[in-house]
């Protein structure tokens, strides 16, 4: 599996470079970039200095007794990248892609965001690194994740909304694909999650793929053996990558990956890409996607901004195909309880998008044996979330 | 197989014109001006028409192609009807017709079903913005065994070896792309353009066709002096925008493309 994707990005049949040829050159720039870091000693050497001491990794694989016993089942641990430095996992990724951006001497940096923590992440590492960064985002997911926003403000990066199509992540990817077929030669593109052309989901799985190393030595020094399930939320499918990537070779570890059910799969309102779409290409890759019969981009929707997303990584398409990973959903309703226990039970306000990886937790603890072992990834903090969660039950801040 | 794009081309040729292709948004505002502005296009002076089929997600156009896709979609404009169109424009006109697509829509036909489709339809090449020649093999077979020619894309920033790709796999013409950006972008240097499209001739005997950021009448003399063919493609689309309730719509689109024709004729 650690031979995946092959030489043109493909993992199976999905994967793939779906680009203006604009961009052709530097996909491949990239690749080959990417590669000799990925050997470079120093490059990595220098990739974990910023993690331990910029970031603070490792991040804590914490056992959660009070939920334990509170859902009567399976023993639940919590992999913490919410303490990560801005709050969420996608800081790793974004450490990474700078330092490679430095290295193909790019002083400018542009990302897209949904919840606006991929956003809040690259203009850190922006800022520390002194690039210019601008970030694009869905109008509708400012006005839903408006703290964000005014955190990349803050950072010194630029902010431009985005007021077409479902004014969300996808809409926000297309605008920063345009940016960066316009100003390649200066540019690099940090995209957030192991979505779009090769080498971006390779490369974004490597970075985040220390989330699951660390788990993995940290449940063998916990438990003396490995765990019988790992839990996630499934957006593009960063976070989940990065936790089960270690695991992928030991077959008795299942894996859930949890996709957003929004107000359920037969309202049409979600972003459950395994539960109602069909492998297409959309924005780089070929994966599963929702669309129409005639190819048409559907609409999604979610609470949680950064599982609002109609494509999802093309390697998780393939583990889907082969069974390797479950996928299921929570909708909107379960995520908001499992925010709402993990407060009360744990003094955790998880993001809303790893809520969904807890309400699914919720539903498989009480089924296994209190000898078994859940991990569940905690992806990101929920302080971005709390003035939406405060508009939605009519509370003014 | 249809010969209509090379008889063109050798047509022009030999009277030592240069081709002016025109792009439509088919179904922008709606499938049945798209027809009559074919027509009346070909009347005032337009050699190959372009025809884009909307799609949701466009990543390689600007804001003008962006919302007349969303205004054919809105129409209700899909694949099937567009091909119905060219099927029934084919009774009326010769024209050479080249869809633009990305290939998420071809994808969801089937690429087999697709090209039999549009071949017998009357489609005469396809232009699939975000599929470089390193992922048309699924495309390929099915395009050649319906006689469909691919035509890919040449960028500025493609390197030399790209260069070589592209010629080899590309039919029909060279679509060189003039700047390094997105539809309706404001064309720089038409010497760099030069540049690039003698190299691309030293590796290609197909006609070259510039297009991207070509928007005024000079803008179509500059470029055709050093290419085989001019797109406009944004300019067009704008006329059409602004007088979408219009009645002397497409006699007003028709009357720009003469003044782009009759400028690479005298520029």
């Amino acid at each position: 599996m650690s031979m995946l994707p092959d030489s043109h990005g493909r993992f199976g049949p999905y994967g793939g470079r779906y680009v203006p040829e604009t961009l052709m050159p530097a996909l491949l720039e990239l690749e080959a970039e990417y590669l000799k870091a990925k050997k470079d000693r120093r490059f990595q050497v220098n990739l974990a200095y910023y993690l331990k001491q910029y970031v603070g990794r490792p991040t804590s694989l914490y056992r959660a007794d009070r939920l334990t016993k509170k859902l009567g089942g399976a023993k639940i641990y919590l992999k913490r990248e919410d303490l990560c430095h801005t709050g969420a996992h996608k800081i790793n990724n974004a450490i990474g892609q700078v330092l490679l951006a430095l290295r193909m001497k790019k002083r400018r940096i542009i990302a897209e965001t949904g919840a606006g923590q991929h956003g809040v992440a690259t203009a850190t590492a922006a800022a520390m690194f002194g690039l210019e960064c601008e970030v694009y985002m869905g109008t509708e997911d400012m006005q839903r994740q408006a703290l964000n926003v005014f955190r990349m403000r803050l950072l010194g990066a630029k902010v431009t909304g985005v007021d077409a199509g479902s004014r969300t992540l996808k809409d926000a990817i297309s605008e920063a694909m345009r940016d960066w077929t316009t100003n390649v030669r200066t540019t690099h593109y940090i995209l957030g999650s192991v979505l779009g052309a090769h080498p971006y989901p390779m490369m974004i799985r490597d970075f985040q793929a220390i989330i699951g190393k660390e788990a993995r030595k940290q449940i063998l020094a916990a438990e003396g053996k490995l765990p019988n399930y790992l839990v996630a939320c499934v957006g593009g499918g960063s976070n989940s990558i990065g936790l089960f990537y270690a695991f992928l070779r030991d077959p008795k570890v299942k894996m859930v990956g949890v996709e957003a059910g929004g107000s359920g799969i037969v309202s049409g309102k979600h972003a459950a890409r395994f539960s109602g779409g069909k492998p297409g290409v959309l924005q780089g890759t070929m994966t599963y996607l929702l669309q129409d019969e005639n190819g048409q981009i559907n609409l999604t929707h979610s609470v949680s901004a950064g599982l609002d997303y109609a494509a999802v990584g093309p390697e998780h398409s393939l583990y889907h195909d082969q069974g390797r990973i479950e996928y299921t959903y929570a909708t909107d309703t379960e995520a908001m309880t499992a925010f709402d226990l993990l407060a009360c039970e744990e003094g955790i306000i998880p993001a809303l998008e790893s809520a969904h990886a807890i309400a699914h937790v919720i539903k498989l603890a009480p089924k296994l044996k209190k000898s078994q072992v859940i991990i569940a990834n905690l992806s990101g903090r929920g302080d971005k979330d709390v003035q939406q969660v405060a508009r939605m039950r009519g509370v003014e801040l | 197989m249809s010969r209509r794009l090379e008889t063109t081309f050798q047509r022009l040729r030999d009277k030592k014109e240069k081709a002016l292709i025109a792009y439509l948004m088919a179904g922008d505002p709606g499938l049945a001006e798209t027809e009559q502005l074919v027509v009346a296009l070909e009347q005032a002076g337009a050699d190959v028409i372009e025809l884009g089929v909307p799609f949701s997600d466009p990543i390689a156009d600007g804001p003008v192609i962006q919302q007349a896709a969303e205004r054919a979609l809105k129409s209700g404009t899909t694949l099937r009807k567009i091909l119905a169109s060219v099927t029934s424009l084919r009774k009326r006109t010769n024209i050479p017709i080249v869809l633009m697509l990305y290939y998420n829509s071809i994808h969801a036909m089937g690429c087999d079903q697709f090209c039999k489709a549009a071949s017998t339809a009357g489609v005469d090449g396809l232009i699939v913005p975000d599929m470089p020649p390193d992922e048309a093999g699924p495309l390929k077979g099915p395009a050649d065994a319906a006689g469909l020619p691919l035509i890919f894309l040449l960028a500025p920033t493609s390197t030399p070896s790209r260069r070589k790709l592209v010629a080899r796999e590309s039919h029909g013409f060279v679509y060189y792309v003039s700047l390094t950006g997105i539809t309706g972008s404001k064309l720089s240097n038409v010497g760099d353009v030069q540049d690039n499209v003698k190299k691309l001739r030293k590796v290609s005997t197909a006609p070259v066709a510039v297009g991207f950021g070509v928007a005024t009448p000079e803008d179509a003399a500059r470029v055709s002096k050093v290419a085989d063919g001019v797109i406009v493609g944004s300019a067009i689309v704008k006329r059409i925008a602004s007088h979408q309730q219009d009645p002397k719509m497409i006699g007003n689109v028709a009357e720009f493309v003469r003044s782009l024709k009759s400028a690479m004729a005298t520029g």
